[in-house]
């Protein structure tokens, strides 16, 4: 009776014993593997902007990153949604600059390695996506000419140094932007086209400052990567590189039943594309149909790859010139967000229509129908301990 | 004493029951689509075998993300290079609803049939389909390929 009970036990230590140590399929672990940090190649050189590496740039464009000088008002700068001490974001459901905005604000980690910028990707580099909020009368709400004008007054020295002479100011209005208001438009409009070319070059050299100091941003290491790590090399996990069964079955299903990797795919969790997955609108905030309306714009932006402010060749404009302009997909498409630290910063989604993980998963389990467009997503039936498991795993991205 | 054994040996029957049923409907399944997969090859007669179509990547290896350039070479019938021929290219992903993430497009021709074919990008794994409309002086037709990634 009592060889019995022992045998019993030992059965019963052996099966939980199993339980808690991961056990993964070789494609799985290659999968694993595919998202830990370690394989995050270098920052590639961004020719477009031939100060992206530059230290003195860097340096400037942080002094204008944190600026409350830039903006109409004086209240406002990009570190106002982009909080340093928030993943450069603001727990908002959208932003809120001199007003608010119809999108929720976007952390920083690895952006430099995005080929679109924004939800929508209406931009197509990271300096010409700096250059838009200092414009938007709802975020930083300036005109093109005054900001050249504080430039010159503030930073003079500095930007020279880096960017060669200032242009020549005389006659250019305190006030004058192509996207401002009647009296900026007509005061730019009454501008030579020489005029307009510099300020525009000067103007292209604050977003390329900026995107300088952007580009030393990156993602940490978490407790996945340490996890991911060992189970690549084989060492035994230590601390909180252990994963719990939680995690091990929440990580499995990421790969595996709830195709989550197929999107949220790379060491920074991005496939860097735009997708229709059904996120509903807010009731409260203008018609917003996602990628279809961005095309247009990038490709009237004169700060675009294929414009005159770039710097090196127009190679590096790839993206650009293969993108997709037209096809039902890029209704309500948004970009596909990193998942690195996303755990700590509700709410969720392009205008923070969910307020928790588990609002996310559950959206993405029931896979509703788009309101415009076809969701791209399909229904999964996931237990609520798999949806609380997927949440678990999520965590691990952020510690 | 010997009760506690009948209840084993009960156990152990019941559980080799549950097993053979277990095996019996894991061994009766059909076999799903995935496990089989699509047709990958990229040397292909097109449909209404008017041309040969090969698809190759330049490099060599299909990196996941990056923009790519592949090669299509285009031959008749009778194994002639096919000169100046005008393609399209068009595809997806069918099983997520989605087209191509890029429009890539024939950038060069570099003699002997062989065609660049720039601005693809793959952004996912899983099965992505590619379709080439070709015409030239021997007609018009069109090839499927496959890649899984």
């Amino acid at each position: 009776m009592k060889r019995l009970f022992c045998l019993l036990a030992l059965m019963v230590a052996v099966i939980l014993v199993g339980c808690g140590k991961p056990d993964f399929s070789d494609a799985e672990k290659k999968t694993i593997a595919s998202l830990a940090l370690n394989t995050l190649p270098s920052l590639k050189p961004d020719t477009t902007n031939r100060i992206a590496d530059v230290p003195a740039a860097a340096a400037l464009g942080s002094t204008l990153f944190f600026d409350l000088g830039m903006s109409r008002d004086g209240t406002v700068s990009c570190s106002t949604c982009h909080k340093i001490d928030r993943q450069f974001q603001d727990d908002l459901p959208q932003a809120v600059g001199v007003g608010r905005t119809n999108r929720r604000t976007m952390p920083l980690a690895g952006v430099a390695r995005d080929p679109w910028f924004f939800w929508d990707g209406r931009r197509d580099s990271l300096w010409a996506q700096a250059l838009t909020p200092l414009e938007n009368p709802l975020e930083q709400a300036g005109n093109r000419t005054a900001y050249a004008h504080y430039i010159k007054t503030r930073f003079g020295e500095r930007y020279e140094r880096i960017f060669g002479p200032l242009p020549d100011f005389a006659g250019i209005p305190l006030n004058a932007s192509p996207l401002g208001n009647d009296a900026e438009r007509a005061a730019w409009n009454a501008m030579s086209d020489p005029q307009r070319d510099a300020i525009n070059r000067v103007y292209a050299n604050i977003g390329k400052a900026i995107a300088a100091f952007e580009r030393s941003i990156e993602p940490a290491q978490t407790r996945f990567d340490r996890f991911a790590l060992d189970l690549a090399t084989g060492a035994e996990p230590k601390g909180d590189a252990v994963f719990t069964r939680e995690e091990i079955l929440g990580l499995k299903l990421f790969i595996g039943k709830a195709n989550c990797v197929t999107c949220h795919n790379g060491p920074r969790f991005t496939d860097n594309s735009f997708h229709n997955t059904g996120v509903p609108p807010v009731a409260d905030l203008p018609p917003d149909r996602g990628r279809v309306d961005a095309v247009a714009q990038v490709e009237a932006d004169p700060f675009n790859c294929f414009g005159a402010y770039r710097d090196g060749d127009a190679s590096a404009c790839g993206e650009l010139r293969f993108m997709v302009k037209d096809a039902p997909q890029l209704v309500r498409a948004y970009k596909t967000p990193s998942l690195r630290g996303a755990a700590t910063r509700p709410p969720y989604m392009h205008a923070g229509q969910f307020s928790s993980l588990d609002e996310v998963v559950a959206h993405y389990a029931k896979a509703a129908p788009s309101v415009e467009g076809t969701t791209e997503i399909h229904p999964l039936q996931l237990s609520d301990r798999e949806r609380a498991a997927l949440v678990a795993f999520l965590r691990t991205l952020t510690e | 004493m010997a009760s506690i054994w009948r209840y084993l040996l009960a156990g152990v029957g019941l559980a080799a029951l549950l097993a053979g049923v277990l095996a019996v409907v894991y061994l009766t399944a059909p076999q799903s689509a995935q496990t089989v997969g699509p047709d990958v090859s990229r040397t292909k007669k097109t449909d209404n075998g008017l041309y040969m179509a090969s698809f190759v990547p330049e490099r060599g290896v299909v990196r996941q993300g990056e923009l790519e350039s592949w090669l299509l070479t285009l031959k008749t019938k009778t194994g002639a290079s096919v000169e100046r021929a005008a393609i399209a290219i068009s595809g997806g992903m069918p099983q997520h609803n989605h087209g191509l993430p890029t429009s890539p497009q024939v950038t060069d021709y570099l003699g002997d049939g062989r065609y660049r074919i720039e601005g693809l990008k793959f952004t996912m794994s899983g099965w992505w389909q590619l379709r080439f409309a070709i015409s030239s002086g021997a007609g018009s037709d069109t090839v499927l390929f496959n890649v899984v990634l």
